[in-house]
């Protein structure tokens, strides 16, 4: 594609958001009102009795890696940086609000024990009767010093946001300034993340090693709420983020900023030649949506009960770019549609939901065979419709109104250009 | 079984009001992974429920009922067992579940189970440290299974240097804990205590084996703990194989290797190593010979083993079976108060009771590996109680657990005071 | 059940022939429990009454005992020897081996002695074994005597060395009168050329004895006289002063150390109207004043007292802790610890040595699997996800072989080339059908190929099941090429090392002499001018996807040979393969090789400083590599080309 086209292109959303407030953009009023109506028609369902707890609790954990998506897009779809490490800060904000949900919990009890012992308790006593009820599971008793801030629920939600921020901008000035890119890049990435789940795996880095954190779904201090209601704050919680962060997404690829991007995922070099500190760019995206996915974990997790590290294995994070693919990069609703599309057909099929096909001589069972149904037709999608989902839209407005609104298209072809450079 | 078949008679005989209050049919939820990496050991625990419950059905059923069996599959992913768990007890509304294998996984369930008052029979051997109000723990504590090891390596093979390999997981860890404690109480040095973690799947034995055998400098006997999970067993045999390393010079017991496990093994090199269990197929009693011919028949394959945890649901199931009964319903409070001291005899011969700390008293096994992959019974204890709280860590040791007398799982004998009525996840 | 029961009984013991015992039979019957149920601790008595008998049936009984060969029958609790035939047992004399009947299967019981039991009879074999004709017996003999070592035994080992003919055993039997003399001997020359012997050695056998000489004892308040002291203790340098205050409490010098455990339960005993010792209970939340309450207690002698703190560099001053030797010959203990640290020397260059070649088995291993990637991912800058699956498809092809051929070295002769073809032919059909229509599209061809290893290992857990399955190698690969007790590799990492090394030669001599090669370099540098040059890419492209593809299938039959066969172990060698190729330099065979033996040599050092932690070695291997990428991106063999950016 030729340069002069694909600034034209750029320019125009940039034009429409000058007309219209970002917020009235038909595609960003559509999606508030899916995400609206799914929310409220789950909560009357809810009530009535239609839909089960666990069905809400699916629901707010689907809202919750749909966020995770929408940061992976546009640090992947919308920058051209393929990251399989996003999942990995999905899962530190798990174990950031985890660790207070434990250790509050944990607190409480052994408050409660050692106020009913004949000395009142000391310090001493407290930390240890923790430690010993926190750790005793994996044969510590001893409380390590990851857990200094523990009890602090402040402390913690800050943790959620700003270890993975940390973790990004380190991570990404070392790997930005050293220009590694592409392939590289995602393979450096992968190897983090390998590196961060073996160390979680590690029984002696004092985060309960494989057992990881447990029954969060206990908020402490929220013990008489039953879950079924608990689940619809979560899922309330969840459509807000949801909401917002579609909101601040949409603002951000809008504006110059967004046009900055898709200028380094199409041409990371002319980029570069026009003057812009491409490095910085490429680190200040990385960074926020590392943040972006901590929330989006310290939402899921008090909903799954349990997070541990087998959640950041390297796969999770491929399954994140897999969603964002199968529902069309570079457009914001195409990974919301992935990551929800998939998840939920992941949980149906795998859930024994999806009736087994009866060959006659070989009966297909969804349990075994849903894995090579996803990864065969993520090639598909790969091969033959690289807009994914997404794509469908597409052929919808394009029908209706046959007019293009900016190309937010995935890369082809983009990094053949920097090669042909180098 | 002829004795479950005898009571159901007699139950259903006996109590026609009840059973038609039943709501039929009974289900019994089974919450074993179908994929992922614990398919391979849960998938049998799956076919020997479904084993179970038709043979009940065949013999009549319960309180009039027929059983329906309702078959989940967690995936071997540990937030899903919660969420099947919750949809077993809030959707499918089963009246008891079987299932879990790994500890996590088991953690996974427990906050689901205690919030909506479930009922869950757990047949793995595990780390101990827990008693649910809502579970019963019908495979060995480490006192039914390390601590007899242990005691075994002391006594009978006189070993005084001891090598504790683990796969990185809480099993191993609590386990290795306990058995250090022990080990030291029982005079071993530290310095004689070899303490080694490896991942999931490890695959590079050769520097590990090395450092055991170096072990053996000082003169005295070298013994091997293994608490080695799943496919790394595999590269660890070979490469004790390949060292030449035979059981009479460093013998080698395992926590997690039995006859499903060895069945993927060449055991030609193995012969002689060991492991603790409290069921072997080979036990040459006439229940056993019935349960195995049961399962090859519902199975349709001669070849297939029987191993520990497919015995603890069978006794779970049976004695679930026989509490219903004397209840004579299925609500969960009830039929706990009816298994405590419930009995049911075991495979190996000898009674299993269910203890009020829901633990089973069953005897401890020790078989030595033959070439055929089964083992040859060299020890057998008399039933021992199982410890949900280990006797052997300061801070456990003061702890019990009593759902009929202290009505508590987490009791602190010092203190006198229930610590807490639900359990650590 | 009962009722059967009672009526075999009766019918067993109307049975004429099992009235009459012989001698063997009523010598067993007399420890007839402890024959059918024995312990080591209570055996060996029983042994001794047996070998001391002289009875000619007693040994082959042992033998066949220790070999689980004897069977009790139920009814009258008599010995045979016993073959289970189906549901019977054929029943042998113990007098004379001669056919003493059947059993069924529930009226005999198999005795099943433990290994401690064994070690034990064949200990008491030994003596009857040493001159033993056969001499596979004279070696188990000796085997039992290096297990068992036993000072009574000393004097039959060395007189039967004079007889022995066979040179191996005779060597053998002169190192264990070595060693046994050490430890039990009676004459100090020897016993001091014997030690002088063994600073030669690096033998865990040597170091075993010399260490068993230099066993000590700690002894409180000064040595005795006459001692041979080994070294006085001292705080700081050998223990803490918790531990020599433990010493001392042992000794009852000082008082037992008093847990808080103790102190509290203390505490908890002597409230009294709210109050201990004058406190109010409600004062006592911090350690120190639960401290200072114990310690007005143990004044007004309530509580033991505690041992004083700060002072135990006099106690230990007037209460000296030393070490004696068990053996009391200063001349023997010297000589020894002379030798053994001559030993420990020798041992630790070994160990490095050992370390040493594990690394290099390990690089190997990585070397293999790595380098199928790095020739792909050279010439057509594509990453294969899948590539860690075709590993896992040369090893599932050597196992279906093995089904199929069940000669395990014929079937390694066919699975090798094998593995080759199917994992070339699966990447050949990869190739054409995914990654050369994702051309120029590096991270999507990431992406499919990792759609394409999601679905592969899917597929064959649902052919082969999740359970791993059996892939053997054949005898003369099994055991382990030893230069000594610690340094020794098995047979499977040497034919590794070799494949290894093949497989580097073959690879640069196709680059560097072939026209293949010639075209696959031109194609790596500079893929447009290679084509306007008359190569054609796509052909240079499939050619090296399937060598690549194919070398994967070997490193697949190589692993499952040492390792577990299952559909996921190709994901678990995936990661290391791409930081073994990105750290050695895209695109070169050398470079690979030099990232192979970086990350291999720095897993074994790191997993050499931190022994009892495996996972935390993978962990900080990662963390180096992903920083050594920082400041050399490149890799350590840069090459010039379409990805030298």
């Amino acid at each position: 594609m030729s340069m002069a086209s694909s600034w034209h292109k750029y320019a125009s959303p940039a034009e429409a958001s000058r007309r219209r407030p970002l917020i009235l953009r038909t595609d960003v009023l559509i999606f508030l009102a899916i995400l609206a109506l799914v929310t409220l028609g789950a909560t009357l369902m809810a009530q009535s009795g239609l839909i089960s707890t666990s069905f809400v609790k699916t629901l707010g954990k689907t809202l919750c890696l749909c966020l995770a998506a929408l940061a992976m897009d546009l640090v992947w779809g919308y920058t051209g940086i393929l990251s399989l490490g996003h999942f990995a800060f999905f899962g530190i904000g798990g174990y950031a609000i985890g660790m207070w949900l434990m250790w509050d919990r944990t607190e409480a009890i052994v408050q409660s024990t050692l106020a009913r012992g004949p000395l009142p308790a000391t310090d001493l006593q407290l930390q240890e009767a923790i430690g010993s009820q926190i750790f005793g599971v994996v044969g510590a008793s001893d409380i390590p010093w990851i857990w200094t801030l523990a009890g602090s629920l402040p402390a913690q939600l800050a943790a959620a946001i700003l270890v993975p921020g940390v973790i990004a901008l380190v991570f990404g000035w070392l790997a930005f300034r050293s220009r590694v890119a592409g392939v590289y890049l995602s393979i450096l990435t992968q190897a983090g993340t390998l590196a961060l789940s073996l160390w979680l795996f590690q029984n002696d880095s004092g985060l309960r090693g494989n057992n990881g954190l447990s029954g969060l779904q206990n908020v402490p201090g929220l013990e008489s709420v039953p879950q079924s209601t608990l689940s619809l704050w979560f899922l309330w919680a969840s459509a807000v983020a949801l909401g917002l962060a579609y909101l601040a997404a949409v603002w951000l690829v809008a504006g110059r900023f967004g046009s900055v991007l898709r200028g380094i995922r199409d041409d990371e070099a002319r980029v570069r030649f026009l003057g812009y500190e491409v490095e910085h760019y490429k680190l200040a995206i990385f960074t926020v949506t590392a943040m972006v996915c901590g929330i989006a974990g310290a939402l899921y997790y008090p909903q799954a009960g349990i997070v541990n590290p087998a959640e950041i294995a390297p796969i999770a994070s491929i399954y994140l770019a897999v969603w964002v693919a199968i529902g069309g990069r570079g457009r914001l609703y195409g990974a919301v549609i992935g990551a929800a599309v998939v998840s939920l057909a992941s949980s149906w099929f795998t859930g024994g939901g999806a009736p087994n096909v009866n060959l006659g001589i070989y009966t297909i069972r969804w349990t075994d065979w849903w894995l090579v149904l996803l990864g065969l037709s993520f090639v598909l999608v790969t091969l033959y419709a690289p807009k994914g989902l997404g794509g469908l839209v597409d052929l919808w407005t394009e029908h209706r109104a046959r007019r293009r609104t900016g190309d937010l298209g995935p890369d082809q072809g983009a990094l053949r250009a920097e090669e042909e450079q180098a | 079984m002829k004795k479950v078949i005898l009571t159901a008679i007699l139950a259903s005989t006996a109590l026609p009001a009840l059973a038609q209050e039943q709501d039929c049919p009974i289900k019994v939820g089974v919450l074993h992974s179908l994929s992922g990496t614990m398919a391979i050991s849960e998938t049998t625990l799956k076919d020997t429920m479904e084993m179970l419950v038709s043979q009940q059905n065949e013999a009549g059923g319960l309180l009039g009922c027929d059983l329906e069996a309702v078959v989940v599959d967690p995936a071997s992913d540990w937030p899903l067992f919660a969420e099947r768990a919750r949809e077993l007890l809030t959707v499918d509304e089963v009246d008891v579940i079987f299932g879990a294998w790994t500890s996590v996984s088991r953690k996974s369930v427990l906050p689901v189970l205690e919030e909506l008052n479930g009922l869950m029979f757990y047949p793995v051997q595990y780390e101990g440290e827990e008693s649910s109000k809502n579970v019963f723990y019908t495979g060995a504590a480490p006192n039914q299974q390390a601590i007899p090891a242990v005691d075994y390596f002391l006594e009978e093979l006189g070993v005084e240097r001891f090598a504790l390999l683990g796969t990185d997981y809480v099993y191993p860890r609590t386990t290795n804990q306990i058995l250090e404690a022990y080990l030291k109480d029982n005079g071993i040095a530290d310095e004689d205590i070899f303490v080694n973690y490896t991942p999931f799947g490890h695959s590079d034995w050769a520097t590990i084996v090395g450092d055991v055998v170096e072990m053996s400098e000082d003169g005295r006997q070298v013994g091997v703990i293994s608490t080695i999970n799943g496919d790394a067993n595999i590269g660890f045999y070979k490469e004790l194989a390949a060292a030449d390393v035979s059981a009479a010079d460093i013998p080698v017991v395992a926590f997690s290797v039995g006859e499903e496990e060895l069945s993927g093994l060449d055991t030609s090199n193995l012969e002689g190593h060991l492991a603790a269990w409290n069921y072997f197929m080979s036990a040459d009693t006439a229940e056993n010979e019935e349960f195995i011919a049961g399962w090859h028949a519902f199975i349709g394959d001669e070849s297939r083993v029987t191993n520990d945890p497919m015995e603890a649901h069978y006794i779970g199931f049976n004695m679930w079976v026989n509490a219903v009964e004397e209840a004579g319903t299925t609500d969960v409070d009830a039929v706990r108060e009816a298994m405590w001291g419930q009995e049911f005899p075991n495979l190996t011969g000898g009674t299993a009771v269910m203890g009020t700390n829901h633990h089973l008293s069953k005897p401890v096994l020790i078989g030595e590996i033959r070439t055929d992959g089964q083992f040859d019974i060299v020890s057998e204890t008399d039933p021992v109680p199982g410890d949900a709280w280990t006797d052997y860590l300061p801070d456990s040791a003061v702890l019990e657990a009593d759902w009929q007398e202290l009505e508590c799982g987490m009791y602190n004998t010092e203190t006198e005071t229930c610590v807490q009525i639900e359990s650590n996840y | 059940m009962t009722l059967l029961r009672a009526l075999l009984l009766g019918l067993c013991l109307a049975l004429p022939a099992q009235a009459q015992e012989g001698a063997v039979q009523t010598l067993l019957q007399s420890h007839a429990d402890d024959i059918a149920k024995p312990s080591r601790r209570t055996i060996q008595p029983v042994l001794d009454d047996l070998a001391a008998s002289g009875l000619p049936g007693i040994l082959p009984f042992l033998e066949a005992w220790a070999d689980k060969g004897i069977v009790q029958r139920d009814a009258d609790g008599l010995f045979f020897y016993g073959d289970r035939n189906g549901d019977a047992y054929a029943l042998r004399s113990v007098e004379d081996g001669t056919d003493a009947g059947t059993a069924g299967r529930r009226e005999a019981s198999e005795l099943k002695p433990n290994a401690g039991v064994r070690k034990l009879i064949a200990t008491t074999l030994v003596t009857f074994q040493l001159n033993d004709p056969d001499p596979d017996r004279r070696r188990a003999a000796l085997d039992a005597l290096s297990r068992n070592p036993t000072p009574d035994l000393l004097a039959p080992l060395r007189a039967s060395i004079e007889t022995e003919e066979n040179r191996a055993l005779r060597n053998r039997k002169e190192a264990l009168d070595r060693l046994i003399s050490i430890r039990f001997g009676t004459d100090p020359a020897i016993r001091l050329a014997a030690i002088d012997w063994m600073s030669d050695q690096v033998s865990l056998e040597a170091r075993a004895a010399l260490n068993a000489v230099l066993t000590t004892e700690t002894v409180v308040g000064g040595a005795p006289e006459g001692a041979n002291v080994a070294r006085r203790l001292e705080t700081g340098e050998d223990f803490t002063e918790a531990q020599a205050l433990a010493v001392l409490a042992r000794a009852e010098i000082v008082p037992d150390r008093v847990g808080r455990g103790d102190r509290d339960a203390a505490l908890i005993a002597a409230i009294a109207d709210g109050e201990i010792a004058g406190r109010p209970v409600a004062t006592l939340d911090t350690e120190a004043a639960r401290w200072a309450a114990y310690d007005a207690l143990a004044r007004a002698g309530d509580a033991p007292p505690r041992p004083p703190e700060g002072a135990v560099a006099e106690l230990i001053a007037a209460n000296p802790i030393t070490e004696i030797y068990d053996e009391p010959d200063p001349a023997i203990t010297d000589a020894a610890r002379a030798a053994l640290a001559e030993v420990d020397a020798r041992v630790a260059r070994a160990q490095v040595a050992d370390l040493g070649l594990d690394a290099l088995s390990l690089a190997s291993i990585y070397f293999l699997a790595a380098i199928g990637l790095a020739i792909t991912f050279g010439v057509m800058g594509v990453i294969n996800m899948a590539h860690g699956e075709f590993i896992m498809i040369g090893a599932y092809t050597g196992y279906v072989v093995q089904r199929v051929v069940p000669d395990y070295t014929a079937s390694l002769v066919i699975a090798l080339p094998l593995a080759f073809a199917v994992a070339a032919a699966a990447g050949v059909v990869l190739e054409r059908l995914v990654i050369r229509h994702l051309a120029h599209r590096p991270l999507e061809t990431l992406l499919a190929t990792f759609g394409i290893s999601v679905a592969l290992q899917q597929i064959f857990k649902n052919i082969f099941g999740t359970q791993a399955v059996p892939l053997t190698s054949p005898d003369w690969l099994a055991g382990a090429w030893t230069l000594n007790d610690v340094v020794g590799i098995s047979y499977i990492r040497i034919a590794i090392f070799i494949l290894a090394a093949l497989f580097l030669a073959l690879l640069v001599w196709i680059l560097r002499r072939t026209r293949l090669g010639l075209e696959v370099r031109a194609v790596t540098q500079n893929p447009g001018m290679a084509a306007s040059l008359g190569i054609d890419p796509d052909r240079v492209g499939m050619v090296t996807f399937a060598l690549g593809s194919g070398i994967a299938g070997i490193a697949g039959v190589a692993i499952g040979l040492f390792a577990q066969v299952t559909s996921e172990m190709g994901a678990g060698y995936i990661v290391q393969s791409f930081m073994t190729v990105v750290v050695g330099g895209v695109g070169s065979v050398f470079g690979t090789l030099a990232g192979a033996g970086l990350i291999g040599g720095l897993q074994k050092g790191i997993e050499w400083l931190n022994p009892s932690n495996t996972l935390a070695a993978q962990t900080y291997m990662i963390l180096f590599i992903i920083l050594f990428i920082q400041f050399r991106p490149r890799g350590i063999v840069a090459q010039k080309g379409r990805f030298a950016q």
